[in-house]
């Protein structure tokens, strides 16, 4: 059966839960087989849907936290092809794996062989930070043709003519951005992003996660409240960097508390 | 009015251009697209700005003619468009302008920038000043190094420089995180690209603001020679200073527009900032243009001597008129350009900046090309005061023991 975000976010709401969690971890920090077992350790702690991020040389929507891991996969050798292995990992493991790449890798590698590729290793879709619909004619075609999502963002400064754009040309679910800014843990999350997910919806779009800002079980309460998945990113990664596995399951475990695990 | 094309308008540049950004930057990037787009068709916008061009930048720049540089050149006639005269002394200065005045329209009250070199920072730095601007630079922690100069031109004009300490620290590192920097406070504060890359409409937009470049030479030297030039020749780092003198030749056939990268220390030794020598199509800073990547599409570093030819992408309509071959481009490694830095120094004495110092070592080998009956048309787009820390080291100029209290 092909992998689905949205089947991840539908099961976590027939639990009973409030919303579902989504990870994201970079592939290759601190090493290849580290991040494997830090990304298998989060789905046994509780997380649903597992963003596997690929390493890239220019993250610009990323903050401090994220920039480091990355740059430390980078020097260690990390490929393309290491994050597809992560996403067999994540499946085999029971979650549901997403990748999360910014566009000009993907492009290099092939869209087409891509697409074909990360369907044939288990994977749900692609998260594209730095890919709008409207540069997306390639991708729509390839994602149609090999069932993959295709989350696309929508930011708290989208017209109401490009969210209808958005969820739209979405598949499994759309990314709220529910900050103006770079990845990385806020000490509260902004007021903005029941707004942003209730726009998000009046748009047309069946399922909306939030990420950006999200550090800890509490604020993930408050996010699963409105939301049908509760992203955190910076907060994992400093986790893995600080605790190592341990501290990522532990982190995993309160933040799936939170979201009513 | 101005009339422009849908290809001068971008978004796209045949396969190239486009908006590969994050969807929070749509909103201000159409409203960048839209205040210039009136502009062009406002009177009184072209006004202001052609007054701050002729009573602050110092426009039209001179046209000289390098007489006895020319000697080295085949014995073509050779034409110097003297950006270099031009306050802040570089080209730079026509783009920061233009889009002080963009975001004074839109109500904005704080500039940011990338810088490599330093040029686009000062120029930036000093818009903000005269336009009662804050201003923030972001400039690689490599270049705040080598371009200590410029670092200390920008605080003086009261801009906040900082300096970029990811990736390879240098000039792509500074637009990485003057994105960052956009994305958070895009509600008060605009982006000043310095060059033609970047999402659009900045290629297109930049393009605007430095076309005075070429129409202001392409009349110069019809009047001085009574026809237009041979060849064009331009350094092409972004490729901004390029694109403003190629703009108005584009549709004259006759004249061969000649691009000069940096070469580094060759392009075989992979130490080089050479796209269309070492590059290949891919997506990189907002647009989809020429790459210097690996496999993967990892970004590889660039070298260059020239701080502000050391950049791994180059601006999109460049990589439309390469595929296209109305334009061609070659590398100039580090070595030849110092040369001509050097000769025309001493030919002409006039001190050019190193980046501007491809394009004459580019102009010396189409003169050659063309002989005696040629003539050639030089973007001599900055001057090199702020090169001699990196000219005396080359050059070995500097007396041992020597400090500069």
């Amino acid at each position: 059966m092909t992998a689905s975000t949205a089947a991840a976010l539908d099961a976590a709401a027939a639990a009973g839960r409030s919303a579902a969690l989504i990870g994201y971890l970079p592939v290759g920090f601190p090493d290849v087989p580290g991040s494997l077992a830090a990304m298998e350790a989060m789905v046994a702690a509780g997380c649903d849907i597992v963003e596997v991020g690929l390493p890239y040389s220019d993250p610009g929507m990323d903050g401090p936290v994220i920039q480091r891991a990355v740059e430390t996969a980078l020097d260690g050798g990390v490929r393309t092809r290491d994050a597809l292995r992560a996403v067999e990992a994540v499946a085999a493991a029971g979650g549901t794996p997403v990748i999360m790449s910014y566009w000009n890798l993907v492009l290099q590698y092939g869209v087409d062989d891509f697409a074909r590729d990360l369907a044939a290793a288990g994977g749900a879709g692609i998260i594209t930070p730095d890919l709008i619909p409207d540069e997306a004619a390639h991708w729509l075609a390839a994602s149609d043709e090999h069932g993959l999502d295709r989350i696309f963002l929508a930011a708290p400064s989208s017209t109401p003519e490009r969210l209808d754009r958005i969820a739209s040309a979405s598949r499994g679910f759309v990314y709220a951005a529910s900050t103006m800014g770079v990845t990385g843990a806020r000490a509260s999350v902004d007021d903005h992003a029941r707004e942003l997910v209730d726009r998000v919806r009046g748009a047309g779009a069946e399922r909306v996660c939030v990420g950006l800002g999200v550090s800890n079980g509490a604020q993930a309460a408050q996010v699963a409240q409105f939301a049908d998945g509760v992203i955190v990113g910076s907060a994992l990664v400093r986790a893995l960097s600080a605790d190592g596995v341990d501290g990522v399951a532990a982190l995993t475990a309160d933040l799936a508390a939170g979201v009513g695990a | 009015m101005t009339h422009l094309t849908t290809e001068e308008t971008g978004p796209y540049f045949g396969e190239f251009g486009g908006r590969f950004i994050p969807e929070a930057l749509v909103p201000a990037l159409d409203e960048i697209d839209e205040t210039w787009r009136k502009s062009l068709v406002d009177e009184e916008f072209a006004r202001e700005l052609s007054g701050l061009q002729a009573d602050y930048i110092n426009r039209p720049s001179l046209l000289t003619e390098a007489t006895r540089f020319a000697q080295h050149c085949g014995g073509a006639r050779v034409f110097l468009k003297r950006e270099d005269l031009n306050h802040t002394g570089s080209h730079k200065v026509n783009n920061a302008i233009g889009q002080a005045l963009l975001a004074r329209r839109m109500g904005k009250t704080r500039l940011i920038a990338e810088t490599g070199a330093g040029q686009h920072g000062v120029a930036t730095a000093t818009a903000a000043a005269l336009f009662g601007f804050e201003c923030t630079v972001y400039m690689g922690a490599e270049d705040t190094q080598r371009q200590a100069l410029n670092v200390a031109r920008m605080r003086l004009l009261g801009a906040t420089v900082v300096p970029v300490t990811t990736g390879t620290r240098t000039l792509k590192d500074a637009m990485n995180e003057a994105m960052r920097d956009w994305v958070a406070r895009v509600d008060d504060t605009h982006y000043v690209i310095g060059t033609v890359a970047g999402p659009h409409p900045f290629p297109a937009m930049v393009r605007s603001f430095q076309r005075v470049i070429g129409d202001e030479a392409r009349e110069q030297v019809l009047a001085r020679t009574g026809r237009l030039p041979d060849a064009v020749c331009a350094c092409v780092g972004g490729g901004s200073n390029a694109m403003g003198i190629f703009a108005a030749f584009l549709g004259d056939e006759s004249v061969s527009l000649r691009g000069f990268e940096a070469g580094g220390e060759g392009v075989e030794s992979g130490r080089h900032a050479a796209r269309f020598s070492g590059g290949r199509p891919g997506v990189l800073h907002g647009s989809a243009t020429y790459i210097l990547q690996d496999e993967d599409g990892q970004t590889r570093p660039s070298h260059s001597i020239s701080a502000g030819l050391d950049y791994p992408s180059v601006g999109p309509e460049h990589s439309h008129l390469h595929d296209t071959r109305r334009a061609v481009y070659e590398p100039v490694g580090d070595a030849e350009a110092m040369e001509a830095m050097r000769l025309l120094s001493r030919t002409e004495g006039i001190i050019p900046a190193i980046e501007s110092s491809h394009a004459l070592a580019g102009a010396m080998r189409v003169g050659q090309e063309l002989g005696e009956d040629g003539i050639v048309l030089v973007n001599l787009s900055g001057r090199g005061d702020k090169d001699m820390t990196t000219a005396a080291k080359w050059f070995d100029y500097i007396d041992e023991g020597a400090t500069q209290e």
